[in-house]
């Protein structure tokens, strides 16, 4: 075997390179910069810079791109148009979720425990909190999990592919520990997270191997065109995709690869899990497009039932879960279970209007979640020293809200509708391209099942809002609730707002774009 | 042109955001903005309806259409035949009338505002769904108004108000969404393209199997009969009736739930008619069961807003029966009753509310012996009333005698059945008037007032309105002739080709 030297071509990578490089001098920053103030300013503005010229950079790129892309590192990475679409959605969602980390309460605290080493209660976090310590490491941990997602979305090799999946999953496993308060569960929730992801990283890498093996190839289109060629069932074969589909769905969060959601959004900074929620779905989503569109679409009809039943499962068993939670959070985590089985309909019939549907979706979707946790984010419990305290996540704390602070409740409503695909907004636009993309494909029944479920779904969405708007305070509960009033989180809201009304009302613009990103630059049989 | 329906659209809209937007100091006069910008609604109507042309009342007219979404073929595409112009007559006719009896309701200035920015909103959806020309739009308005609507009976009205409006939003919501799967399958099976929704390309140019056309005219006919509400899927209204805001409920019944009706005759006979043919029969079973169901409901209730809410089941039940005769004088009679309809329930609704407003309860018990007290509520209550039974000389009676006759000849047994709710319809109104209004005076007297300025002023144009249309219906019916012959040449094409 020869090792040939591979020549790589950088400029098309540049929006990753200047994240991840961002990332891994932005933890330089944090070694040298010690007043933890100055540190936390530096850090975000820097961080902001570096997205956001990563996103002004993908985007010349977009205008600038001739033809269909370019192939990066022998077939190990496309640039096209469509892994473009979906690293400008990361980007955004990663400069909201940025924003969000950087917001602060009237009292100055962040989201994040003052030093993540610590024990929980210990003298050492109260020292560490009276020095006004800062888990500034999530800056830059927030760039690495952003530029492995982007990475993600252009990989075009199984072996490279799980590289990026690790980039991103250990950054986000680590900022799942990190919160401020209720430390005890978000550690458990991210050892939950790290657990169970190890384990489907390791699923996902087996599988690869056993695709290997049937096929002796790595790159997306080889294993095409070496299903194509072994044409038969092969068991070895079979038994590889599954566990490549298993890796993947685990990241969607799909049944019954979902379990680690309800804790994992549970548990994490309210920040981290707007960030996780959006990013991770959209990054997950673009990854297996492209795996089904030009790998394995060979075994579209071994596929299809797996597509199925994965996706009524995960619309049935999210809808009806997230109807008994009493945790916004946990609702919310499993309504998300309810929308990656949403996504999945998409996938009946592996049309080419799916292609252009799953971006639409995916943003729909992030935005209204980064939008709604950030809400969540906002309304506290009074702390028994009297200050603001953690997070009013159960559900009764919610009441009477829509008076309290009409636009904040306004906001969260309009991202519940949204969830719930009611018209103007943009979550019914998404939902109305989806479910054309499985009608197009022959799914009928999954559409019926999916309206049926967004009918049950209403119902939960529909609680909240009636608890915000036309329910009163409790008595002798009026000063429990404390609505902060963070400007940086107030930011996120309003512009998530007003994108999940434009998307909803005047959606053509974007529907363009991503129908021109509906295309692969690189195909098995092309 | 001058995009007279555009406008009718957003201009409540746009007062809603004025509302909204209104300083703490001026926030006061909402009220007097939103009638105000609801006088301006119904001149602009005036003109727009001077210039439709009556001869050709069957076309669309003041059309417009542009782009909306073309990426998923929709357009904004607005104009109206004569059903449409009828239609959203009533609803800007009825919609100051709703501001000015909810006058004194609120006392506090904010909830005020909110209500009456509520009103607006859903004017402008009632406007926009009458006039929409594409199926996409017409989904989209049609779900979209749920919003206000639940709003406005869950925040202002009685203790089970927010029991009611998440009861109206889900049952709203379920007929909607199985609407969606037909509106996604409309898509791919007309002719596609920019303009795929638009109804014109829509009509009879779709390529489905007998099977998938009935499934989609099952769909759509779903949520219209929800909506309309018919039995048995019409337990929100009496409920939302019950504990609304009367000024809600009178929208509601009056015009809103015209929506169902109006899409069952422009949308399911016009894009699915075989499958209208075929289902027709045991529709007009469903027909006949909401008449006698809603009359004999409606005699054995106590609370006022109940009876008038189980009174209007029966009457929509009348309507979808002549809707689905399929001849030419039962549409124009359903088309017609749809507009009386509006008028006199409105009516009913918004007087029942001056009384409950006087006195605090709706239970028909805890009343007798008003008529002495107050003479011109007892009149104004006993003509509404009478018009409410279908009394010759007002205006319901030629409504529903023209759907009983253009019936008869194709279904003449479910017409005599119905036409008992005739007798039924004299048994629930008059003993609710004898059990209000007459009898002693109970003593002492009962400290109640009798109609006010405002209050005539809601009342008395609408009994006009009866009057007018009682004594000369062909006003109205020259606008619905057209429309109506083109509804059935449509039916009856596929007939005659079967």
């Amino acid at each position: 075997m020869n090792f040939v030297t591979p020549e790589i071509s950088w400029a098309p990578l540049a929006p990753i390179i200047i994240v991840l490089g961002a990332a891994a001098i932005g933890v330089l920053i944090e070694a040298f910069i010690r007043t933890p103030a100055t540190r936390r300013s530096v850090q975000f503005v820097y961080s902001l810079i570096a997205l956001v010229v990563a996103l002004g950079v993908a985007i010349v790129q977009w205008v600038a791109l001739e033809g269909g892309g370019t192939v990066v590192a022998q077939s190990m990475l496309t640039v096209d148009r469509q892994s473009l679409a979906w690293q400008t959605m990361l980007l955004v969602f990663g400069i909201l979720g940025l924003i969000l980390f950087a917001s602060r309460t009237r009292a100055g605290e962040s989201a994040f425990t003052p030093l993540g080493s610590t024990a929980p209660g210990s003298i050492e976090e109260t020292v560490a909190r009276r020095r006004g310590f800062e888990a500034t490491e999530v800056f830059p941990l927030l760039l690495f999990a952003v530029g492995g997602m982007m990475l993600f979305t252009c990989v075009t090799d199984y072996v490279f592919l799980f590289v990026a999946l690790e980039v991103f999953s250990l950054a986000l496993y680590i900022m799942v520990a990190l919160a401020r308060r209720r430390r005890l569960m978000s550690q458990e929730a991210a050892l939950k997270y790290f657990l169970l992801g190890a384990f489907s990283s390791a699923l996902y890498l087996f599988g690869v191997a056993l695709v290997y093996g049937a096929t002796t190839q790595t790159s997306f289109v080889e294993v095409g065109r070496g299903i194509d060629a072994i044409s038969g069932r092969e068991p070895l074969l079979l038994a590889g995709v599954a566990l490549v589909l298993v890796g993947l769905l685990f990241k969607i969060g799909a049944v019954p690869f979902h379990s680690w959601t309800p804790d994992a959004y549970q548990g994490a900074p309210t920040p981290v899990t707007a960030f996780m929620g959006a990013a991770t779905k959209a990054a997950a989503t673009a990854a297996l497009v492209r795996i089904v569109y030009t790998s394995l679409y060979p075994l579209e009809w071994e596929m299809s039932w797996v597509f199925w039943a994965v996706a009524i499962a995960s619309m049935a068993l999210g809808t009806v879960l997230a109807l008994v939670q009493t945790n916004i959070k946990r609702m919310l985590a499993y309504s998300s279970v309810a929308h990656a089985g949403f996504i999945l309909v998409a996938f009946a019939g592996f049309t080419e209007e799916a292609i252009a549907a799953l971006p639409f979706y995916l943003l729909a979707y992030g935005l209204a979640t980064i939008g709604a946790f950030a809400v969540v984010s906002q309304v506290r419990e009074r702390g028994e020293d009297g200050g603001v305290g953690a997070e009013a996540v159960r559900l009764g704390q919610w009441a009477g809200l829509g008076r309290r602070s009409p636009l904040l409740a306004g906001a969260m409503a309009l991202f519940l509708l949204s969830f719930a695909g009611i018209p103007l907004t943009a979550g019914f636009i998404a939902k109305f391209e989806v479910f054309s993309a499985a009608v197009a494909g022959g799914g009928w029944p999954l559409v019926l099942i999916g309206v049926i479920a967004s009918a049950v779904a209403a119902f939960f969405y529909v609680r909240l809002v009636v608890l915000m708007f036309l329910t009163d305070v409790p008595d002798g509960a009026e000063d429990a609730i404390e609505v902060e009033d963070g400007s940086l989180a107030r930011l996120v809201i309003m512009v998530t707002a007003a994108a999940v009304l434009v998307l909803g009302i005047l959606p053509s613009g974007v529907l363009d774009v991503y129908a021109d990103a509906a295309q692969f630059l690189v195909l098995p049989n092309g | 042109m001058f995009p007279f329906l555009t406008i009718l659209v957003a201009l409540p809209a746009v007062g809603a955001a004025v509302l909204w937007a209104l300083p703490a100091s001026a926030r006061s006069r909402a009220r007097e903005v939103a009638l105000g910008v609801t006088v301006i609604e119904i001149v602009l109507f005036a003109i727009m309806a001077l210039q439709f042309d009556k001869g050709d009342a069957g076309a669309f007219q003041f059309s417009e259409t542009y782009a909306w979404i073309p990426q998923i073929g929709t357009s904004w595409a607005l104009g109206i035949n004569g059903i449409g112009l009828l239609l959203i007559a009533l609803s800007v006719i009825l919609t100051p009338l709703a501001i000015l009896a909810a006058w004194r309701e609120d006392k506090d200035v904010k909830a005020r505002r909110d209500y009456m920015a509520l009103i607006l909103v859903s004017l402008s959806f009632m406007v926009g769904i009458f006039a929409a020309r594409d199926v996409f739009l017409f989904y989209v308005l049609f779900e979209a108004m749920l919003i206000p609507l639940y709003f406005m009976i869950g925040r202002f009205g009685g203790l089970q108000r927010r029991y009611a409006a998440v009861k109206f939003l889900l049952f709203s919501l379920a007929g909607g969404l199985i609407m969606l799967v037909a509106v996604v399958a409309l898509y791919f099976a007309g002719p596609g393209g920019e303009q795929a929704f638009l109804t014109d390309g829509l009509t009879g140019s779709l390529d489905l199997s007998v099977g998938q056309e009935r499934l989609m005219f099952l769909a759509f006919f779903l949520a219209f009969a929800i909506k309309a509400p018919m039995v048995p899927v019409h337990t929100w209204l009496p409920d939302v009736a019950e504990t609304a805001r009367p000024g809600t409920t009178a929208l509601l019944v009056a015009v809103l739930d015209k929506i169902g009706t109006f899409g069952m005759i422009s949308l399911c006979l016009v894009l699915f008619p075989e499958a209208a043919q075929w289902a027709a029969p045991g529709i007009i079973v469903f027909a006949v069961i909401s008449v006698i169901y809603g009359a004999l409901l409606a005699i054995g209730q106590r609370d006022m807003m109940r009876l008038v809410a189980f009174t209007s089941v029966s009457h929509f039940g009348v309507m979808i029966l002549g809707i689905f005769a399929f001849q030419q004088t039962s549409i124009e009679g359903a088309a017609l009753y749809m507009f009386n309809h509006g008028l006199s329930t409105g009516a009913l609704f918004l007087l029942v509310g001056f009384l409950v407003a006087r006195t605090g309860t709706a239970d028909v018990e805890a009343y007798g012996g008003l008529q002495r007290v107050v003479p011109v509520f007892a009149g104004t209550f006993l003509v509404v009333g009478l018009s409410s039974l279908s009394l010759p000389g007002l205006s319901p009676f030629v409504s529903e005698i023209m759907v009983f006759v253009g019936a008869y000849p194709v279904a003449a047994v479910a017409v005599i059945i119905s036409a008992i709710s005739v007798v039924l319809a004299a048994l629930y109104i008059l003993r609710t008037y004898q059990r209000v209004f007459t009898g002693p005076v109970p003593e002492p007297v009962p400290a109640v007032r009798d109609l006010t300025l405002r209050e005539r002023l809601v009342a008395w144009p609408l009994i006009a309105l009866m009057v007018l249309l009682g004594f000369a219906p062909g006003v109205a019916i020259d606008y619905l002739r057209e429309p109506s012959a083109d509804v059935v040449a449509q039916v009856t094409i596929e007939e005659a080709g079967a």
